[in-house]
């Protein structure tokens, strides 16, 4: 069966595998670059004022209980197929863990390391962006990196709606009964997962301050 | 100057923090405020700053009321120190040095150099500022705190239990930093403790605070430990009042010679003998050894505190702590120069008390 994902003749061409990987890769960075314009300010927000965290919770667990393929007919219903109902479906899949990891990174934030902030006469502005965001990365990247697996996995019903993406692999080859394909489908988007997470963890060794790390593993002196 | 005039914060649940307050803080010099748990020390420190604003009442600050000035503009000009130094984890210790240099603008390098410096100030190596608060023990994290309040050379600092998470000696030592800092320096400092000791050795006046937000009593020191204004400033002062009092009588000790020997030497030892180093400074005593022996670290038997010819409290707690119940007494070198006797320092203070030297 691993026949069809080893075929030279679908490693090329318009609906060829890296086509498809590009176009999966596509949705995912997309979706969470809109989830978290969307998300991160309003996690932010409500976890600095400590004001409205029931619209946190509520919003999120109420995002988390729509069913996303319902989502999905229900857009293309009403906007006809093509990408936007595959990124109206997965951006409301995103935004909840996005949202949470942000709002729980701003509340963990040591309220002294906070009242210091404001104490040395930074403005709320600059107490925010320049303290609570950076010392609540390691929890934004938590919820973000969760985002993105549910993201990579969940893509695959873009080709529900005409669009492309590894979902192709699964949707096309169940059509045509080639069982091959739909395994080589679901083993490129199990690695795709992987590589994605892998992408993001490098990002975030990159950006979280080596002082956040946990005491003796962290920061070369 | 900092001045409190008519200063009351009663919080939305109806706690009265701080009653009527009134008190001046004299431009450059260290007032405490000390107090029991709860009795609005750190609710009045923190209305200097406006991190609380008062309820009723008027604070000025160099004659500024500082009602009429924008909170984060106010906080830049006045250092705070906050109880567990309150560092930025995520930022390394320089630029939590130079944090507030930067906010009032000054460019990335000047503020590095300056923060720079300001560890050197606080007795902490340079090499220290590379590293993150995480990787520091809490002393080293309380002088940071310190410097990060200095950075941008306010003339007013608030300092809110400073040394509270150190061991006693780590903490003895932050204060006589502090002391020799503000030689130095001259800011006009507001402390806060519940350590009436701290309060104390630091304070030129010190605010005694009591439960409710009155202020009991506002003195010198001294004045606190011999006329205390009230039961309860009597009774937090505590009960070592006249041991303490000690502290502030500078009176003559007869100091009295002593044998000495040095480490290695060939000696007879019939009475109590100090044995010094290289440069005569004390190593511990000797006593009750047969014949004659060559003197060895192991035959040491520990000394207890020195006396500097300063306070009689110093002169006391020598002759106390000593094994001969003989207080050695070293010059500024730490060289010996004899020793002191218990009963010498009571009749020392019997005649300062004598002479009116002792506050009644
Ligand atoms: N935000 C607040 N809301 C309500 N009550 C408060 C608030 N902050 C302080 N208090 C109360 O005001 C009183 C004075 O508090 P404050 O923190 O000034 O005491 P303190 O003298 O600094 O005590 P400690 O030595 O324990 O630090 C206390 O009874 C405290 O419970
Ligand atoms: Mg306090």
């Amino acid at each position: 069966m691993g026949g069809w994902l080893f075929d030279p003749a679908h490693w090329s061409g318009p609906t060829g595998i890296p086509v498809r990987l590009l176009e999966h890769l596509g949705y995912t960075l997309m979706t969470l670059l809109i989830a978290a314009v969307i998300a991160i300010p309003l996690g932010a927000f409500v976890g600095h004022t400590g004001k409205g965290g029931f619209v946190v919770v509520g919003l999120s667990n109420a995002l988390r209980a729509l069913p996303t393929t319902a989502v999905l007919i229900l857009v293309v219903l009403w906007a006809g197929l093509g990408d936007f109902p595959v990124y109206v479906a997965l951006v409301l899949l995103a935004i909840p863990p996005i949202m949470a990891g942000t709002y729980a990174g701003i509340r963990a934030v040591d309220p002294v390391t906070v009242d210091a902030a404001r104490g040395v006469g930074m403005r709320e502005s600059g107490v925010l962006l320049k303290v609570e965001i950076p010392n609540a990365l390691p929890l934004i990247y938590g919820g973000f990196r969760g985002a993105a697996l549910q993201v990579v996995a969940t893509a695959t019903i873009a080709a529900y709606t005409g669009a492309g993406g590894l979902g192709r692999l699964v949707f096309d080859g169940l059509a045509l009964q080639e069982f091959g394909q739909m395994l080589a489908g679901a083993v490129l988007v199990a690695l795709l997962a992987v590589l994605v997470d892998l992408g993001f963890a490098g990002l975030q060794r990159l950006t979280v301050s080596p002082g956040l790390r946990p005491v003796g593993t962290g920061g070369k002196t | 100057m900092i001045e409190f005039r008519a200063v009351t914060k009663r919080f939305e649940d109806g706690t009265i923090a701080v009653d009527e307050l009134d008190l001046t803080v004299e431009a450059g010099t260290i007032t405490v405020f000390v107090g029991p748990s709860g009795c609005g020390k750190t609710t009045s420190l923190r209305m200097v700053n406006r991190m609380i604003d008062p309820t009723s009442g008027t604070i000025l600050v160099d004659g500024k009321d500082v009602l009429t000035v924008d909170p984060p503009t106010l906080r830049r000009g006045i250092g705070y120190v906050i109880q567990q130094a309150g560092l930025f984890p995520h930022r390394t210790v320089l630029d939590n040095v130079a944090t507030v240099p930067l906010l009032s603008g000054w460019d990335r390098r000047k503020a590095r150099t300056r923060a720079a410096e300001l560890l050197e100030i606080v007795g902490l190596d340079p090499a220290f500022g590379k590293r993150y608060p995480a990787q520091l023990s809490g002393g080293q994290q309380q002088r940071v705190g310190v410097a990060r309040a200095l950075a941008a050379d306010p003339p007013v600092l608030l300092m809110d239990e400073p040394f509270s998470a150190v061991d006693p000696v780590v903490r003895e030592g932050l204060q006589d930093e502090l002391l020799r800092l503000q030689a130095e320096l001259d800011k006009t400092i507001v402390f806060v403790t519940h350590d009436i000791d701290e309060a104390l050795k630091l304070g030129e006046r010190v605010a005694v605070f009591q439960t409710g937000g009155h202020l009991a009593q506002y003195a010198k020191p001294a004045e606190l430990l011999s006329a205390p204004a009230n039961d309860f400033v009597a009774s937090f002062v505590g009960r070592d009042r006249g041991y303490r009092t000690l502290t502030f009588l500078h009176a003559d000790v007869p100091v009295h010679p002593v044998d000495t020997a040095k480490l290695g030497q060939r000696v007879a030892v019939t009475d109590w003998t100090l044995v010094v180093d290289d440069q005569d400074r004390p190593k511990g005593w000797l006593s009750g050894v047969d014949g004659e022996i060559e003197v060895s670290d192991q035959d040491l038997i520990a000394g207890g505190s020195l006396y500097d010819g300063s306070t009689l409290r110093g002169a006391l707690d020598a002759a106390l702590s000593s094994p001969s119940a003989l207080g050695v007494t070293v010059d500024d070198n730490g060289a010996v120069v004899g020793v002191v006797r218990a009963d010498d320092v009571i009749k020392a203070l019997a005649k300062a008390r004598a002479a009116g030297e002792v506050p009644k």
